[in-house]
């Protein structure tokens, strides 16, 4: 048996030079003075960058590694979303970096080591790549989630996310071993070739597909395995919860699918009731949950519960139109999220960043232009047309329907309406409430990721078009055979 | 009587629940639920090798060493995490673990 590696290597490109990249960065970071933090946070966000532009310009179909890891249009869309929400992360770290000494050059590695683990969860192919990408990308992201290591609220919030992470990746391993003992292989054509072949549906099986999705459930903070979300959003420093927001979900979705649509997918009517679950209960605990918060840390915490929960609607209808949903739904989510937290790190006083949703009050009257461009990313996050929002759920509901899961479709337009409250309240604080003083003036930085994701929103009509014939490419992957 | 693949999945699903509910029900010390997690990765290890026992295939053992490995991380980094909480609580006790409710 030979392997042909230099094929591989190829299909490997962007992690290779991310990988390299983290290694060179950290002994940058070690060895640099002064302004090393800087240097370092800079050549990270170019690093990314290139990777992506890697990603666009030598696509690669193929696998390497025996199988192991696969590269196709969908893991291409899924890793350019990662690495934008990787990138913008790092972007929007540095003014937050210099005002509350938050200036360690082991953020920036650390979050290009949880990119890597992203980009192996996305190209993901047998249980074992699996199992190796998410924990790279959970051990940087422990670690990070209390990288504030000064801080009660920080370092309990790591803590949390430690434990709980853990637990969630035992169960995964459980669900693993299950499947692996009932099938014989940890691959997922071979799992998928197993389950047609075998005579009947076999109770461990089923025991280790719910394991499996259990642990998976956990990485998007679907309920009910979702406790861990709200604490550690409020708990961790605001560029690290703008990270957890965006990229890891990405990558945990990307996952997600992958293994209900390729190893899974003979036992499709088992883990769509799984996940359709999951979609409703996600969906109203995210909208009602998020009714009584007052730090909007942690109403946003509650907001991407609900929108994993839209975006599985997606996923349960087990179609090409419910997969390129999903796509659609992330690339939206995370526009939309990117520009929010935008808006959150620029909220500051005098005094500080805050954090509570009422210290809002008026800024229409102080700060318009903040003000304009957080209505329309709220009216966004709530679903109104024409903005993003609203055709990201358009999408996965019509999947949904088309899929004759019409009570599924039905709870979730019920979810959204109640869901809008909590967007509008903040709306009304910002216009019509008494004014409580200017903010201070936003840095360059922010002021661009938060227009561009604002136009983005507005304007998604435009780009509807080239943008869902790319998830179409996307979601045909899984329906090519 | 002889010990088959009945045997060693009952022992691993039994530390498995040990494992979860050593997480759950302990209301004392986080150094127990690092213990428990431990328990968690070493049941997934038992089913691991005596699946590939019976199926005569070495998939499973070389998965259960990939676990072992990432399981040393998890101990030291999870430790890490906790030495850092004691600093500013001075405190490893499980109820203490409250600053953010929800």
């Amino acid at each position: 048996m030979s392997i042909d590696l230099n094929s591989g290597l190829i299909a490997l490109a962007p992690e290779l030079v991310i990988v390299l990249g983290a290694v060179s960065l950290l002994m940058i970071g070690v060895f640099a003075t002064g302004s090393g933090v800087r240097i370092v946070n800079g050549l990270a966000v170019a690093i990314l960058i290139f990777a992506g532009a890697l990603v666009i310009l030598m696509p690669t179909d193929g696998t390497a590694f025996n199988d192991a890891f696969v590269s196709d249009s969908f893991t291409r869309f899924m890793k350019i979303l990662t690495l934008i929400g990787s990138a913008v992360t790092l972007v929007m770290s540095v003014g937050f970096a210099k005002a509350e000494r938050f200036d360690k050059f082991e953020f920036p590695v650390l979050i290009m080591l949880a990119t890597l683990g992203m980009m192996f969860m996305i190209s993901a192919n047998s249980m074992l790549s699996l199992y190796m990408g998410l924990e790279l990308q959970s051990l940087a992201l422990y670690v990070v989630a209390a990288i504030n290591r000064d801080s009660v609220r920080a370092t309990e919030a790591g803590l949390k996310y430690f434990v709980l992470g853990a637990l969630s990746s035992g169960m995964l391993l459980y669900g693993i071993s299950l499947v692996y003992g009932y099938t014989g292989t940890v691959e997922f054509e071979g799992i998928a070739a197993a389950v047609t072949n075998g005579e009947e549906r076999q109770l461990g099986l089923l025991f280790g597909l719910v394991f499996v999705l259990a642990g998976l459930a956990f990485k998007i903070s679907a309920v009910p395995f979702h406790m861990w979300t709200p604490d550690v959003y409020e708990g961790a420093p605001t560029p690290v919860t703008a990270f957890f927001a965006a990229a890891p979900k990405m990558a945990a979705m990307a996952l997600l699918v992958r293994v209900v649509m390729d190893a899974f997918e003979p036992l499709t009517s088992d883990w769509q009731q799984i996940v359709a679950f999951i979609a409703i209960a996600s969906m109203v605990l995210g909208s009602f949950a998020a009714i009584g918060q007052s730090n909007i840390k942690r109403l946003m915490a509650y907001s991407s519960i609900g929108h994993m929960g839209f975006a599985l609607v997606g996923l349960a209808a087990g179609t090409q139109a419910g997969v390129r949903g999903v796509a659609i739904y992330m690339l939206i989510y995370l526009a939309m999220t990117l520009g929010a937290f935008a808006f959150i790190l620029a909220m500051r006083r005098k005094g500080g960043n805050f954090e509570n949703i009422s210290d809002l009050a008026g800024l229409s009257s102080t700060n318009p232009l903040m003000a304009t461009a957080l209505t329309v990313l709220m009216f966004s996050l709530a679903g109104i047309p024409p903005l993003a929002g609203f055709w990201a759920k358009w999408y996965v509901f019509l999947a949904a329907i088309e899929a004759d899961l019409y009570a599924l479709a039905i709870i979730g337009v019920i979810a959204s309406v109640v869901g809008a409250f909590y967007y509008l309240r903040i709306i009304k604080i910002m216009w019509f409430d008494e004014p409580l003083g200017r903010l201070e003036p936003v840095q360059g930085e922010l002021g661009t990721v938060l227009g561009v994701s604002t136009v983005f929103t507005l304007l998604y009509v435009i780009v509807a078009g080239p943008v869902e014939a790319y998830a179409e490419v996307a979601a045909r992957a899984f329906f090519a055979g | 009587m002889s010990v088959g693949i009945g045997h060693f999945l009952t022992l691993s699903a039994i530390l498995f629940t040990i494992g979860v509910f050593g997480i759950f029900l302990n209301r004392r010390n986080i150094i127990v639920i690092l213990m428990s997690i431990e328990l968690i990765l070493l049941a997934v290890n038992i089913n691991f090798v005596a699946f590939s026992a019976q199926l005569s295939d070495l998939v499973g053992q070389i998965f259960s060493l990939f676990v072992l490995t990432v399981a040393a991380a998890e101990a030291a980094i999870g430790l890490a995490i906790l030495v850092v909480f004691f600093r500013n609580k001075g405190t490893i006790s499980v109820e203490d673990v409250n600053q953010m409710k929800g």
